[in-house]
């Protein structure tokens, strides 16, 4: 076993060995239960209702009225979950002087970072498997097409590593764990309203450029089931980024 | 082993050490001494690598410390200030995970952990959790963490911290065990450590090192005089006096004990015999006479003192 392999499979027990995960993950999983509950019924609501109109309740699209939802929903929630996740990884470390050990081992830095971050995604990805259980019961009911579906998963993985790459940004910079988790809420946030930001300055070259660091119309297109590399690079080169910013942070503690 | 050339590191405006300098042969095993925040944990992690000196290089078994890192980091084992320790994990779950990060064998690593748990007498805290464990078993958990990789070279800040009389002895004996075969850099600001252990001292104040011997020519080196203890049985009230007239002897100064006497002699010679004769032979009871050496603590007050005093002359 390499060092960077040991400390994800530390990393990953850690998390269970500790109550956040579990304490984070069933509040996630019951407000993911509710939420697609809520766009179910309403779904059904609509169905009866056109029914009754107009006896075309065949038309009905449950990828438009539940998934789609459920998709832009899940998003806003890990916004504020998944802070909660990457807050301890450098913050704690150094807070309890275990990153003396870290660093004064032969792993470099980056597969530290590397180690931290695949860690995190792979108990991101584990709780983000246990949400198919709803597309999954719906199928058995009724019918939909799960191309869409599939690339909806695909923009919350992608834009769920960002948001634990950015997360681990925020927990290099301070050692307090509260901290950290506030620095990638209001990071995350940030990013988010840049869209917002550049929709108000409509089709100028600077509104054109906050929209595209915005994560809102890449994740947008994923969802719709539209696949483009376009996105899948802005993703990449998103975390990439953060993950280098990192990088920097943790060897600029070496030099103070 | 270690080569260290005149290592500087400033934070800002402050600068912790200052023009560093000292060797460490192979198999040596070195104190490094001073008051809190003389520059000993800084000095040490440049040496372990954990951040770079300002200026200077320090070279550890032939790998320059900035340039190679990796080298030298796989070469040594480090303790530092506060054990390195994951509270969620047992003993053992930690230190296999701190032989898989330094690089041990897998076929090896259990060998490892049980002659570090033998070692360190942790095997009865084998499987219990960190978290749980007292301020002393952890600094010993820490030790096995440092031991583990069974490197060359180790740097232990302040290995006997936290711990018991009869722990410290126990470390004290490892250490020794540890000379010959591994170079071993201890810090401590505690003397009697360095003179137990150590064949050699680094005094270290304010970042600048004061001195570099041996403990015992260190005392040699700054004794003015030889001191002579002495203790007479109802003393008459003038032996002072009389005491001076003695040939050799500078001064002599009234202890508080009753009959309790200190005599300073003239450098490098042993009055102890004239003493004796002529407390004797006037007839009075010579209860003690012994030499009194001079201990690290004194010289290391006297070093650390007098650099106050020229700072402030």
């Amino acid at each position: 076993m390499t060092a960077a392999q040991a400390i994800v499979v530390k990393e990953v027990r850690a998390y269970f060995l500790s109550p956040v995960v579990y304490v984070v993950a069933a509040v996630f999983l019951l407000i993911y239960g509710i939420l697609s509950y809520t766009y179910v019924v309403n779904a059904s609501a609509q169905a009866m209702r056109l029914m009754q109109v107009q006896g075309m309740a065949a038309q009905l699209n449950l990828n438009d009225l539940v998934f789609r939802p459920t998709f832009y929903s899940t998003a806003v929630i890990l916004l504020l979950v998944l802070p909660i996740f990457t807050m301890r990884l450098f913050a704690e470390e150094r807070k309890l002087r275990t990153f003396e050990l870290l660093m004064t081992s032969p792993v470099g830095i980056n597969e530290i970072i590397a180690a931290k971050f695949v860690s995190v995604l792979l108990v991101y990805l584990g709780l983000l498997a246990l949400t198919g259980i709803v597309p999954l019961i719906l199928s058995l009911f009724s019918s939909f097409d799960w191309n869409p579906v599939l690339t909806g998963y695909l923009g919350l993985a992608l834009l769920g590593a960002t948001f634990l790459a950015a997360g681990i940004l925020a927990s290099a910079l301070t050692e307090n764990q509260i901290v950290a988790a506030f620095v990638s809420f209001g990071l995350l946030i940030l990013i988010w309203l840049l869209g917002a930001i550049g929709s108000v300055l409509g089709d100028t070259p600077i509104g054109n450029l906050l929209t595209y660091l915005s994560f809102i119309e890449h994740y947008d297109r994923l969802v719709r089931g539209l696949v483009d590399t376009k996105d899948l690079a802005y993703f990449f080169s998103g975390l990439a980024f953060m993950l280098f910013l990192t990088h920097r942070v943790v060897e600029s503690h070496r030099w103070k | 082993m270690i080569d260290v050339q005149n290592i500087t590191k400033r934070y800002g405006e402050h600068t912790a050490i200052e023009r560093v300098s000292f060797a460490v042969e192979k198999g040596e095993v070195l104190a490094f001494l001073g008051p809190n925040g003389a520059g000993k944990t800084t000095t040490m992690r440049i040496l372990t690598c954990f951040m770079p000196a300002t200026e200077g290089v320090a070279r550890v078994a032939g790998f320059d410390c900035f340039e190679q890192p990796m080298e030298v980091k796989r070469r040594i084992g480090y303790l530092p200030e506060i054990p390195p320790v994951y509270q969620e994990l047992t003993v053992h779950e930690y230190l296999t995970f701190v032989g898989r990060l330094k690089g041990v064998r897998a076929a090896d690593l259990r060998m490892a952990i049980d002659r570090v748990v033998e070692r360190l007498s942790l095997g009865d805290a084998r499987r219990r959790l960190i978290a749980n464990l007292s301020r002393g078993y952890r600094q010993r958990v820490g030790l096995a963490q440092a031991l583990l990789h069974d490197p060359p070279v180790l740097i232990l800040d302040e290995p006997t911290v936290g711990l018991d009389p009869k722990q410290i002895i126990e470390i004290r004996e490892l250490v020794k065990g540890l000379a010959g075969s591994h170079t071993v850099i201890l810090s401590t600001h505690i003397l009697p450590e360095a003179t137990a252990v150590c064949q050699r001292v680094v005094i270290i104040n304010e970042g600048r090192i004061v001195a570099v011997d041996t403990p015992d020519r260190l005392s040699a080196r700054l004794r003015r005089s030889e001191k002579i203890s002495v203790t007479v049985k109802d003393p008459p009230p003038d032996l002072a006096e009389r005491l001076r007239c003695v040939p050799g002897i500078l001064g002599v100064l009234e202890r508080t004990t009753t009959g309790g006497f200190l005599v300073e002699c003239e450098l490098g010679r042993d009055l102890r015999e004239d003493i004796a004769r002529f407390i004797v032979n006037n007839g009075w009871g010579l209860l003690e006479l012994n030499l009194v050496s001079m201990t690290l603590e004194d010289v290391f007050l006297r070093l650390t003192q007098k650099e106050e005093t020229e700072v402030s002359t």
